[in-house]
């Protein structure tokens, strides 16, 4: 059976948990090193990028993680998730993990108040429009040559893949539709694939 | 696209869990607690501790803090207004404070009513001592709870009754039928809907914190134990001899909250908590969580 972890340092990852077991596959919480061994594919969960940095560095786990990224595995970063991948964070000097070919934006779309739901349209996932979640999300800024835009609101990039990365500015653990968390299983299952 | 939805309210507070929620008075402050790994700070006058020594009304804090404080970090700010002051609530919102808490910390404006909270964009968090407490707030439109505790005490024991209390309330209503439903909600002055709903979840709708007399890395890491979601600490960092080394030690206490190795670790060479109070030598009218019902 396929087993996706949860970085499980800070943020929502129960939600996670309920939405990689609704689409068929093994969840394992995430919280030291030496359990990147026993998966297929990580998510990095919504929750505070700071907070999650820092229990990163505390615990040792940069490294780790930036060799389960070398080895190809899968990852996909939900919002906090997506600032931890992202190759360049606007106005910082220095990535977190930076390993997805995308430059992102801290709280991009304003303060707690102006967080709101919005319909998508998601290249690769059939079906009713897909309501997002956004909560003082950021969002992709650009996207490198090999990175595919997957969805758009208001022409600001939310869902993009670079390769063996999926990254996105809203929250697909706050709702019942799981698709984009099976479509994330796909990647991990067939990651040749490019749905 | 549709702003201030239950899904966006409450998953803000969704985003908190496993995290440390701070009181900062100040922007050096609110800067110390980002560093340190707060998820949230909360930008106030006076920490319970003063409030609770000098005296006098405790309002909201003075607008001009908040606002320095939003400038200073990048993490969510969070401000209290008084129980059932609908304009200062209006006025914190309209400043873009993340998250607002109806607080029995500072003296209620309203001691008969609470705040409309679904009337409002900005999410709210209020204190509870039962599960009854807690659904009422629900129904006003919450998005995230707390135990009451007894803020500015540095004593842990009543937040440890009021988690206790709310858990083995839901448990309870989780293992009763339907049919007994109706008068547990009587019982509880409760709606029966919203308990059918906990019924049917297994949980809150909503995440539950730890808050009032957490004072040391073990105080945090045993309202986890004892099922909190996260954890407020108001008085005891920036009441210690240490605050930025406390700060760090009760968020990897948090964290790890089952890793006691760990917790030793942290919690040596942190200097001296703040000094705690016995809950007993509190009068009636002196203890905060008496304050709103």
């Amino acid at each position: 059976m396929t087993t996706i972890g949860v970085l499980g340092l800070q943020g929502a990852v129960r939600e996670h948990v309920r939405s990689i077991e609704a689409g068929g596959a093994k969840a394992v919480v995430v919280k030291k090193a030496e359990q990147l061994t026993e998966i297929d594919g990580l998510i990095l969960p919504g929750g505070e990028s700071t907070t999650m940095r820092r229990l990163i560095d505390v615990y040792g786990l940069m490294e780790p993680l930036r060799a389960f990224a070398a080895s190809g595995k899968p990852m996909f970063g939900t919002c906090a998730g997506l600032i931890l991948l992202a190759g360049e964070i606007t106005g910082y000097d220095e990535p977190h993990l930076g390993v997805m070919d995308v430059v992102v934006e801290r709280n991009s779309f304003g303060r707690q108040k102006e967080s709101f739901e919005a319909d998508l349209t998601i290249t690769g996932i059939e079906g009713d429009p897909y309501t997002a979640v956004f909560i003082r999300a950021p969002h992709i800024v650009s996207a490198g040559p090999d990175t595919q835009v997957l969805a758009t609101h208001n022409d600001r990039i939310v869902l993009a893949r670079h390769g063996q990365f999926l990254g996105c500015s809203f929250h697909p653990e706050l709702t019942d539709d799981h698709r984009l968390t099976e479509y994330f299983i796909q990647m991990v299952e067939s990651p040749a694939v490019v749905i | 696209m549709n702003t201030g939805t239950d899904r966006v309210k409450r998953g803000m507070a969704e985003m908190q869990k496993g995290g440390v929620i701070m009181d900062v008075v100040n922007a050096e402050q609110a800067k110390l607690a980002e560093a340190a790994g707060a998820v949230a700070v909360m930008a106030l006058e006076r920490v319970p501790s003063d409030i609770r020594k000098e005296g006098g009304v405790a309002r909201m804090a003075d607008l001009r803090i908040v606002e320095e404080v939003m400038s200073a970090v990048s993490i969510p700010v969070m401000a209290k207004a008084r129980i059932g002051h609908i304009t200062e609530a209006r006025v914190l919102e309209s400043m873009g404070v993340d998250y607002i808490d109806e607080s029995e910390v500072l003296t209620p404006a309203d001691e008969e009513y609470h705040l409309m909270k679904s009337d409002f964009t900005v999410p709210f968090v209020c204190g509870c001592r039962d599960l009854g407490e807690a659904a009422r707030r629900i129904g006003e439109g919450t998005s995230m709870l707390r135990t009451k505790g007894e803020p500015g005490t540095g004593n842990i024991v009543e937040a440890v009754r009021h988690m206790r209390k709310v858990n083995g309330q839901i448990r309870k209503v989780v293992n009763m039928s339907k049919d007994e439903l109706m008068t547990e909600a009587k019982l509880l002055g409760a709606s029966f809907d919203l308990l059918l709903e906990i019924k049917e979840l297994g949980r809150l709708p909503v995440v539950n914190f730890a808050a009032g007399g957490v004072a040391t890395p073990a105080d945090a890491a045993l309202m986890m134990e004892l099922g909190a979601d996260g954890v407020f600490v108001g008085s005891g960092i920036f009441k210690s001899d240490n605050p930025e080394k406390f700060a760090r030690a009760i968020v990897e206490a948090t964290t790890h909250y089952q890793d006691y190795e760990l917790i030793a670790k942290v919690s040596k060479e942190l200097g001296t908590a703040m000094k705690g109070m016995e809950i007993s030598s509190l009068s009636l009218e002196d203890r905060m969580q008496e304050r709103g019902w």
